[in-house]
């Protein structure tokens, strides 16, 4: 077998495909946060939270309603950006003219609220949530089993980050809102809704962290911490691609998500070290991230 | 899509943490807080379990350094958890195992945090804002990392049983109130440097920076070295803050090391007053005071503290000190 | 001198409630353990339950002692741990500190109590230094230690033909002690271990590591990591293949809340250590039905049922004494045999582990079970003698 530092390559092959599928999650969460940055200019760090709402949503719908991971994978993302949009109107909107950093603690403060309600709700060991009985099992790929849920995860996140990429970059909402990011008050003054955009941005953002939540909850374990550890590494994420820039933040989830697997190999210890460390190294050479402009 | 800088277009209030200017009447009036605040410090342990009271002069002294730096160069830090933890696993070691007297073991915490300070304030001060934030956030949780794999920090287990030792070698401060009017005098000494700090004529240029850059910088100051200086001062206050913890608790944990301690600083901070010298304090006893007596309630910790954040940001942003002042029309 | 005003305090009390038969013993008990963090389902507020339900079968009154219960938070944090337990112990006249999750602040109780003299009956944590090298006179550890579930599982496993083992250990102190004495068992036992790898704390995906567990061709994978890293653990295995493929999963340190959390279906088949169960026996049951009235349907986990009987033992030992003396009462408290309904026959070692029968279980498949708590069923069950490290071992100052 060809062996490349000691590892068997279709080993590292496989290490990589789930690098790539773990880096699906962060582009789709980091995505959520820089669609919220580049448009508010807030640091939702509520976004942890939100992640975790949409994967207790879904453990809702199904126990308390009977309904199940297909519907769920859009009515959770309708629900939990429903409250995002009720969060927005009702305390974010009020720190617009402030200081960003206010924004970063109410949001903190936010998230450490839903979170805790939660742990009280639904105790800290975890639901279950099982695998839709259309992607059980997998595929033998040669080089490892290649679970189908996995495969699904990986095509679902790079649709919708592409889709969102789409609709910023490409059609004339998008252009609307690059705009406002730009000169609220010059789009406000050509008779478009600003307000009304930034709060339907922020909800739109939420439900792109609730879908990953979905996604999440038959493979990983849905308890209420579930997003708090993961937010931070998904902010190094952010910052590395340049906050605020959206193809900036889905190359760089899904990159970090491949250095992540392969220090997984080589040295698994620091896999969740790693991401900080190319964020300190990238922040030295280019201040405004990989893809952000400098203002 | 911007960013970077801290304040931006069309804030209508001055950047975060912004601390005013202090005139003759106040300089009056913050004697005579630190006169009545030794005069409290007398007293307390009489009336007040003084393990308690160690406690919340040591998270006192570590949110007052942290304030320090977000009061006067506009910079929060959220990796401040590490030279308080750092400093803290430092003192706790130097004491148990290589048998340093506790003042000895305090210094070598507080040296070791100061170095911290000097390396990655080399690193991050270069960046602003949001930036700023989160380059010491990725540096924290590299300690974080550090204190995990290390041998000597004993994993989660931390370093226990620490001896707190003979001052200077003859007074023992294994009873609870020695110790406590040891700790009272770091935490005034601490406060005093503070003060001092921020009224020296370094002070005043740090001021100037933080209110307008590019004038210092054409005034010609050296902005960057001002900046790292003050990051190493509150850096080695907040290691000074850790150490001395260590030798209180007898301990030293990965708790004083997590990005969740960081988080707590800020909400201190935010809580007693940003941009006042006296409110990190008492937003310090406020949360340690909450922890504990919250600590019978059980489930809740979590939700109350996400609301004092809230309730801070959207209604309370002076803080408790801040309120004070602006009643009394003075800085505190 | 605030101790003696409360001593004082405390005797005239005594005296005032003794009335004129004879003096009460009045003791206060502190559950201190993580009410809301990462392990308040392994103990938590169910751990208050069952301390209450001890005193209220132990009926204190109609044998001389007045029993009254505190409890706290500690966060996970040593140092809110160590400052409740001071305080305690200083100023609220607190005799018992019990269960204490978490083994850093399990640490730093158990030097208070040294320092203090007074008793630390520790059911929820589980590092076994506390009665190995951080052994003191004042431990009593009751329900579990890493070495007794490393043990159990390790030894058990490798016996009944799983003689290859992966181990996947979270790169902190106790994932440590486990793989060593998890290791170490194996070994013992005619089984070798083929590879390893240390992830960290909280890790979200295993599935890399799974794929290098799997690699290694490894009978059993023995996870030595705790609550959701166990968790995810299992869960992806399942995903992947892995045990459907015939590899199969220990679980080192794993409870029946965390059992329950997965489901069977992503459970079934898990070989794990506990030292009680609740469909064990008649007294089991019958104690896990009243636990369960009282705690909102919940059956009680070991460390929750250790708390009850360390509890019922502390105060059988104040009740044969008349006195709630330090010394005299770890003196008895290691001479009684221990008779307990739940944990079976056993005693106190001089290094203060108290041992009794472990048991292997094995997870339930779906089909198996015949309703939402029935998920286990004994494979084994290791003798009081072999369940928990030899004395000697320990490295305890205290044995000679």
């Amino acid at each position: 077998m060809t062996m490349i530092f000691g590892v068997p390559t279709a080993a590292l092959f496989g290490q990589l495909l789930l690098g790539l599928i773990n880096g699906s999650f962060y582009a789709m969460l980091s995505l959520g946060l820089a669609v919220i940055f580049g448009l508010l200019n807030i640091i939702n760090f509520t976004h942890g939270a939100q992640y975790m709402m949409g994967a207790f949503a879904s453990w809702m719908l199904l126990n308390y309603l009977g309904i199940g991971y297909w519907p769920a994978l859009i009515l959770a993302p309708l629900i939990v950006g429903a409250t995002g949009i009720i969060l927005e109107r009702l305390l974010i909107s009020r720190l617009y003219n402030l200081d960003h950093l206010y924004g970063l603690l109410l949001t903190f403060g936010v998230g450490l609220i839903i979170q805790g309600l939660f742990r009280n709700q639904y105790g800290v060991s975890g639901l279950p949530y099982g695998i839709p009985s259309q992607l059980t099992g997998g595929q033998n790929l040669g080089f490892m089993f290649m679970p189908n849920y996995r495969g699904w995860v990986v095509v679902a996140s790079l649709i919708v980050c592409l889709a969102t990429w789409f609709i910023i970059e490409k059609t004339r909402l998008g252009a609307y809102l690059r705009a406002a990011t730009e000169n609220p008050t010059l789009v406000q003054a050509f008779g478009i809704n600003v307000p009304l955009m930034i709060t339907l941005t922020y909800g739109a953002g939420v439900a792109l962290a609730a879908f990953a939540g979905v996604l999440a909850a038959p493979i990983y374990s849905v308890n209420p911490n579930m997003g708090a550890d993961l937010i931070i590494v998904v902010f190094a994420v952010v910052v590395i691609g340049g906050m605020g820039s959206i193809l900036g933040s889905i190359i760089t989830g899904f990159a970090l998500g491949l250095v992540e697997g392969l220090t997984k190999v080589f040295y698994p210890e620091a896999s969740s070290t790693v991401i900080f460390v190319i964020m300190v190294l990238v922040l030295l050479v280019k201040p405004a991230g990989l893809f952000g402009r400098t203002a | 899509m911007s960013s970077g800088t801290v304040a931006s277009e069309g804030a209508d209030e001055a950047p975060i943490g912004a601390v005013q200017q202090t005139g003759k009447s106040a300089k009056k009036l913050h004697g005579m807080i630190f006169i009545g605040l030794a005069g409290l410090l007398l007293i307390a342990p009489f009336v007040l379990y003084p393990v308690f009271l160690m406690k919340v002069l040591c998270f006192a002294l570590f949110a007052s350094a942290f304030s320090l730096l977000l009061g006067y160069a506009g910079l929060l830090s959220f990796g401040h958890a590490a030279y308080f933890g750092m400093a803290s696993y430092i003192a706790a070691h130097a004491a148990k195992v290589w048998g340093f007297t506790p003042e000895l073991a305090i210094l070598s915490g507080t040296l070791v945090g100061t170095l911290l300070g000097v390396v990655f304030g080399w690193l991050a001060i270069k960046r602003q804002g949001i930036y700023f934030a989160m380059i010491t956030l990725a540096l924290s949780q590299m300690v974080f990392f550090f204190c995990v794999q290390a041998k000597f920090t004993g994993g989660e287990d931390g370093i226990q049983a620490v001896p707190r030792g003979h001052l200077f070698g003859l007074i023992d401060l294994a009873n609870d109130r020695v110790l406590y009017f040891v700790v009272a005098a770091i935490f005034l000494f601490g406060m005093i440097a503070i003060y001092r700090i921020i009224h020296s004529p370094f002070g005043q240029v740090m001021k100037a920076i933080r209110d307008n850059e590019p004038r210092a910088v054409s005034l010609g100051y050296r902005v960057n070295q001002y900046k790292l200086a003050l990051f190493v001062l509150s850096t080695a206050l907040a290691g000074l803050a850790g150490a001395t913890k260590a030798i209180v608790f007898q301990l030293a944990s990965l708790t004083d090391v997590h990005w969740s301690m960081s988080g707590e600083v800020v909400l201190m901070t935010l809580v007693g007053g940003l941009g006042t010298v006296f409110g990190p304090m008492v937003g310090a006893a406020v949360i340690v005071t909450m922890q504990n007596y919250l600590a019978t309630l059980g489930a809740w910790v979590l939700v109350v503290q996400g609301f004092i954040f809230v309730a801070c940001v959207l209604a309370f942003r002076e803080g408790i000190v801040g309120l004070f002042a602006k009643r009394l029309k003075q800085p505190l | 001198m605030k101790r003696k005003t409360l001593t004082a305090a405390v005797a005239v009390t005594a005296l005032l409630a003794g009335g004129s038969a004879f003096a009460q013993v009045p003791v206060k008990l502190g559950v201190l353990n993580d009410m809301s963090g990462l392990y308040a389902d392994i103990s938590g507020p169910g751990s208050v339950v069952a301390a209450r339900l001890a005193v209220e079968d132990f009926k204190p009154e109609s044998k001389g002692i007045k029993v009254e219960i505190v409890s706290a938070d500690h966060q996970n944090k040593p140092d809110v741990g160590s400052t409740i337990a001071r305080k305690w112990y200083d100023q609220d006249g607190v005799d018992v500190i019990l269960d204490v999750t978490t083994s850093s602040v399990a640490l730093a109780v158990s030097d208070v109590t040294k320092e203090k003299n007074k008793i630390f009956m520790i059911s929820g944590g589980g590092t076994s230094d506390l009665t190995g090298a951080k052994c003191t006179a004042n431990n009593v550890h009751w329900t579990y230690d890493t070495w007794a579930l490393a043990n159990g599982t390790g030894s058990a496993v490798t016996k009944a033909g799983g003689d290859s083992w992966f181990m996947l250990t979270a790169d902190y102190a106790f994932g440590a002690a486990l793989d060593r004495d998890t290791s170490e068992a194996v070994k013992k036992a005619g089984g070798k271990i083929v590879g390893s790898v240390k992830h960290p704390l909280s890790t979200a995906d295993f599935s890399s590591f799974l794929l290098q567990a799997q690699a290694s061709k490894a009978k059993v994978i023995g996870m030595a990591n705790a609550g959701s890293d166990t968790i995810n653990t299992i869960k992806q295995a399942a995903e992947f293949g892995i045990t459907q493929s015939g590899q199969s999963l220990a679980g080192l340190l794993i409870f029946s809340s965390d059992v329950k959390s997965l489901g069977l279906q992503a459970a079934q088949g898990l070989k794990l250590t506990e030292a009680f169960y609740w469909d064990q026996t008649d007294a089991t049951r019958a104690f896990s039905k009243r636990f369960a009235a009282a705690f909102g349907g919940k059956m009680p986990t070991s460390a929750q049922a250790g708390v009850y009987s360390s509890v019922l033992h502390y105060l059988k030992a104040v009740e044969a004494l008349k006195d709630k003396d330090t010394t005299k009462v770890m003196a008895k408290m290691k001479e009684l045999p221990i008779d307990d309904a739940l944990f079976g026959k056993g005693s106190i070692r001089v290094d203060g582990r108290a041992i009794h029968p472990m048991y292997l279980y094995e997870v339930k498949k779906p089909e198996e079970s015949k309703g939402e708590w029935d998920m286990y069923k004994v494979v084994a069950t290791i003798p009081t003698e072999e369940a928990f490290r030899p004395l000697k071992d320990g490295g305890c100052p205290l044995v000679k």
